[in-house]
């Protein structure tokens, strides 16, 4: 079986490439965007409360949604294709680097901060020397978790017209095509723990000498 | 909304259908993460091992996991019901182990000095004292097996999935609508209700 999925691939190399290149674009670009809004909200939110309250809150709410469902809502109001999907995953990861971003904030011992306030740092020298520094483990650990959502999520998007590996696993479900079916599973799993290991990799480099 | 209103009994029978799928794989999974929790709490390899093989399982992506067993069991519920298990063990195990590890030393050392055996310490003293950890790894994986059974919909397994592959299908953005919005009310609303319960029995033990 694994032999029949080999010369599938092999038959259809184009065909793979693109959906490999389109469905790591999707990801990583839905990780972007995703990180680009969580992390400065999160920064925002993790000193003021009642910001901190309503945004993780939402966090939480938005960590519960479905995938598929997320997927399935963005598709009457912005169509198929690309776009639709990409804007459907970046909302799926937003929660965990949001929740993540607070929580690696308010983590920090506070001690820790009214020392670099006593020394006299700005508060932005706080945010940028301290707070950043000995927060990155942590949101890490939540781009970690987002990145594993978005690359599972984009294997969904095939349903939507996203693109990806996905479709080769949809059009060998409904042609019961094993090889096929397996040339899309095999690769997005590998990708999805390649995902999972580089960024554990990264997580554990960022993490300051004197904390590890 | 209209179309909702003259088929909420199609919406209500995938709806039951997706519940029960769910509680299925959720309860299979809980049979089997307890002993495996119970276990890797008290040793440390046992703990490592369990939380490295139900994590590389969670990694997986859904449709994936679901693609993979076709060539074993073929289409169905078995399919959807074997993926979900899978992906729950992880936060079942790690909440199960942690709860019993977060049981104070001196708690256990007066339930021995009560002369209590090993499993009437784990039944009388440890497993209660953990259950609110165990609860919120329950909300964990409650939520992702309901995810995964609206995927499960495609390998023909039914549930709310249903409403929205024949949505996307035949271009009906109602159907699309009751589907989704179905599956995360129920989401949310059980992730509400086991949080409820989460702290209801973490403030039972506190007072």
């Amino acid at each position: 079986m694994l032999i029949e999925a080999w010369r599938y691939l092999l038959a259809h190399p184009a065909q793979f490439a693109v959906a490999l290149g389109v469905h790591v674009t999707l990801s990583a670009a839905a990780l972007a965007i995703g990180a680009a809004i969580a992390i400065p909200v999160g920064l925002y939110a993790a000193r003021r409360p009642g910001v901190a309250f309503a945004a993780v809150n939402a966090a939480n709410v938005g960590r519960t949604l479905p995938s598929l469902a997320v997927l399935a809502l963005v598709m009457p109001l912005l169509g198929t294709g690309f776009a639709p999907s990409l804007f459907a995953l970046s909302l799926l990861a937003l929660p965990p680097i949001l929740l993540n971003t607070v929580a690696g904030i308010r983590g920090i011992d506070p001690d820790i901060i009214d020392a670099a306030r006593g020394m006299g740092m700005t508060p932005r020298g706080v945010l940028g020397k301290i707070e950043w520094p000995l927060a990155l483990p942590v949101i890490f650990a939540g781009l970690r978790t987002a990145a594993i959502q978005v690359v599972s999520g984009a294997v969904l998007a095939a349903f939507i017209g996203g693109g990806g590996l996905g479709d080769f696993i949809t059009a060998g479900i409904a042609m019961m095509a094993i090889p096929q079916l397996l040339v899309g599973a095999i690769p997005v799993t590998l990708l999805a723990l390649g995902a999972d290991f580089g960024f554990g990799v990264l997580q554990q480099r960022l993490t300051p000498r004197g904390m590890r | 909304m209209s179309w909702f209103l003259r088929n909420y009994d199609q919406v209500a029978v995938a709806l039951g259908q997706h519940v029960v799928i769910a509680l299925t794989a959720l309860a299979i999974a809980f049979v089997i993460a307890l002993p495996v929790g119970v276990v890797a709490a008290r040793r440390e390899r046992v703990y490592a091992v369990a939380i490295a093989v139900s994590g590389f399982l969670y990694t997986i992506p859904t449709l994936a996991f679901l693609a993979l067993l076709i060539p074993l069991v073929g289409l169905g519920r078995t399919n959807v019901i074997i993926a979900m298990v899978a992906f729950s063990l992880v936060a079942l195990i790690r909440n199960v182990a942690a709860g019993i590890r977060g049981v104070p030393a001196d708690v256990v050392d007066a339930a021995r000095g009560m002369g209590m055996s090993d499993s009437q310490r784990l039944l009388r003293v440890e497993l209660p004292l953990a259950a609110p950890v165990v609860v919120a790894g329950l909300r964990v994986a409650a939520v992702t097996v309901i995810s995964v059974t609206v995927v499960g919909a495609y390998v023909n397994a039914g549930g709310l999935g249903t409403l929205i592959f024949n949505g996307i299908a035949g271009d009906h953005a109602a159907k699309i609508w009751s589907g989704a919005i179905t599956a995360c009310a129920l989401a949310i609303g059980v992730d509400t209700a086991l949080a409820f319960v989460e702290r209801q029995l973490a403030r039972a033990q506190r007072a």
